[in-house]
């Protein structure tokens, strides 16, 4: 026997405040975004008139003037850029790392996974902040060049894209590396075994058998890095410096100092947009992999 | 063996990697001097300042009551999807719930934080509510994305253990709502528990969403921070930062405890 209207308070509950609070808030983005701007609070027209009859006021002059000024279209290729480069190098930093983690024995593997997840867990902003400590012309890593005699004067490590990326693939690396781990914690160690003793070399084996078999976690670990990291505000306002302008800069921007809002809506849904292919494939992957995992 | 010392170098690299700004900052906490980079000697006269600046206190207090409020309903919300996803077959439009409970996970913090605010404001003028922007907006916003970290915690929890001791209860006689109290939520508990510590974590941490949705009276620690960080260094926030640190960390070996407890 079911508790039907138990069923229905589990689900919808959180139904409600999902659509109202997340759904209606997209559409509202949206809304703005096709609204004519002008001059006033809140500045943009409605899109529905009734003054004399029902009229449909929209637009797509501020989509048009997005993608007509080279200004917004760099600074999202700027974006896209930055996260495949920041996604690539925590790929290369956490495979390894997330290999010989689940490769270790069940104690040492546990220990480990517990160091690597701790640092996640401490303030966001204060390990960017770390950053720019460390980056500084005086800084620890200055000092360090200086000493050991590799430079003979302090570099300019700070307030470039280099710097962006640094703060980037440290703070982004534990997402990197938890579905990692993931997908090669359930790796068949005999795999390996089985393939040398079939003659393959190392580089074989892992071309051919540990690659292969990893690639859900290489996917899934990847998303959860270049999505968020297109959207990035806070590493590059910390970090960048004005060599690079990127997407979560200029959205800011025409929002809070250009006052644009429905310019602002409509680099946000087209943000969403160009993000929608790889949300989606996150989705399938997520349905799956939390089955599976715990994060 | 040559391939175990290679093994035992990676494993050393990426955690020295990972903790050494953890500890750089933790090091300069302690330097005398006001120019941060400058070591002049061993004190622990920002703690002492720390504790004197009432703007930075005031906003722990504000970041500290907004992420327990958002933490436990966003607790209570995620409980129940990560239920109803696992247990429950009829879900109306089940991909749609799937994408909103899914969504915020990976969505750009900036872009749900102006959806927030231009949904704040067109409420506004629609029933004249939230009539100004504040802690309550900033608790409803951390709600919504703190909900999906939750809810991916239980969901992995109630597909991990056996469906059939809730069957055997209800053979005994319990009925839907008495196996839900007394036997799934007694066992996902330590679930409920770690879900809880990760958002409130995720909610103390937050500076993009709450930067949009805050108002008057309502500036959070990471608000703060990031307007005395955002073009230079400040003493007083190493200081904070490694009691921040300490404290977080604290937290997140506790959400491992109650994460893996029971598991096996």
């Amino acid at each position: 026997m079911k508790n039907r209207l138990f069923e229905k308070y589990f689900v919808f509950s959180p139904y409600f405040w999902l659509v109202l609070f997340f759904f209606i808030p997209l559409a509202i983005i949206f809304k703005i975004s096709i609204s004519i701007s002008e001059w006033g609070m809140p500045p943009y027209q409605d899109i529905f008139l009734f003054d004399d009859g029902f009229k449909i006021n929209t637009t797509f002059e501020n989509y048009v003037y997005i993608f007509s000024d080279y200004y917004y279209i760099g600074s999202f290729v700027n974006s896209l850029i930055l996260a495949l480069i920041s996604t690539f190098f925590c790929l290369l930093i956490g495979f390894p790392l997330a290999f010989y983690i689940a490769t270790s024995n069940i104690r040492l593997r546990n220990i480990l996974l517990v160091l690597v997840v701790i640092p996640f867990w401490s303030s966001f902003l204060l390990r960017v902040y770390a950053w720019k400590i460390i980056l500084q012309n005086n800084g620890i890593l200055n000092v360090t060049l200086l000493n050991l005699g590799i430079t003979s004067e302090p570099l300019q490590l700070l307030y470039n894209q280099y710097a962006v990326i640094m703060g980037i693939v440290y703070t982004y690396l534990p997402l990197m590396i938890l579905p990692l781990y993931g997908y090669l914690n359930k790796f068949d160690l005999n795999l390996i075994e089985a393939s040398k003793d079939l003659g393959l070399n190392r580089i074989k084996t892992f071309f051919k058998v540990i690659l292969p078999l990893s690639v859900p976690g290489i996917v899934a670990g990847s998303l959860l890095v270049f999505i968020p990291v297109v959207g990035e505000f806070i590493i590059p306002e910390m970090l960048g410096g004005s060599d690079r302008l990127y997407y979560g800069k200029i959205l800011w921007e025409e929002f809070f100092v250009n006052r644009n809002w429905p310019g602002a809506s409509a680099l946000a849904f087209s943000g969403i947009i160009i993000l929608v292919l790889p949300i989606v494939i996150f989705q399938i992957l997520y349905s799956r992999w939390s089955q599976k995992n715990e994060i | 063996m040559k391939s175990s010392l290679i093994k035992s170098t990676v494993i050393f690299l990426g955690l020295f990697f990972l903790y050494f700004p953890i500890l750089v900052l933790i090091f300069y906490s302690f330097n005398e001097n006001k120019r941060v980079m400058v070591w002049k000697g061993f004190s622990l006269r920002w703690y002492n300042e720390l504790f004197n600046n009432e703007q930075i206190i005031e906003a722990f207090i504000i970041s500290i009551k907004i992420a327990a409020l958002s933490a436990t309903f966003a607790t209570i919300l995620g409980v129940m999807i990560g239920y109803s996803l696992v247990r429950i077959r009829k879900i109306p439009f089940k991909s749609f719930y799937i994408f909103l409970s899914s969504t915020p996970l990976v969505l750009p913090e900036l872009i749900l934080g102006l959806s927030m605010l231009l949904f704040f404001i067109s409420l506004n003028n629609v029933i004249g509510f939230p009539s100004s922007r504040g802690q309550l907006t900033i608790f409803i916003s951390h709600v919504t994305f703190c909900v999906a970290f939750v809810a991916i915690i239980i969901q992995a929890r109630l597909t991990d253990f056996n469906k059939n001791i809730e069957e055997a209860a209800m053979d005994l006689g319990y009925n839907y709502t008495k196996v839900l109290y007394k036997i799934t939520l007694p066992i996902i508990l330590p679930s409920i528990v770690a879900g809880w510590l990760l958002a409130f974590t995720i909610s103390l941490d937050d500076l993009v969403v709450a930067s949009f949705t805050t108002g008057p009276g309502a500036n959070t620690l990471p608000i703060v921070v990031f307007s005395k960080v955002r073009l230079g260094l400040s003493p007083e926030v190493n200081a904070l930062s490694a009691i921040l640190m300490f404290a977080l960390i604290i937290i997140g070996l506790f959400y491992f405890y109650f994460n893996k407890k029971f598991k096996h």
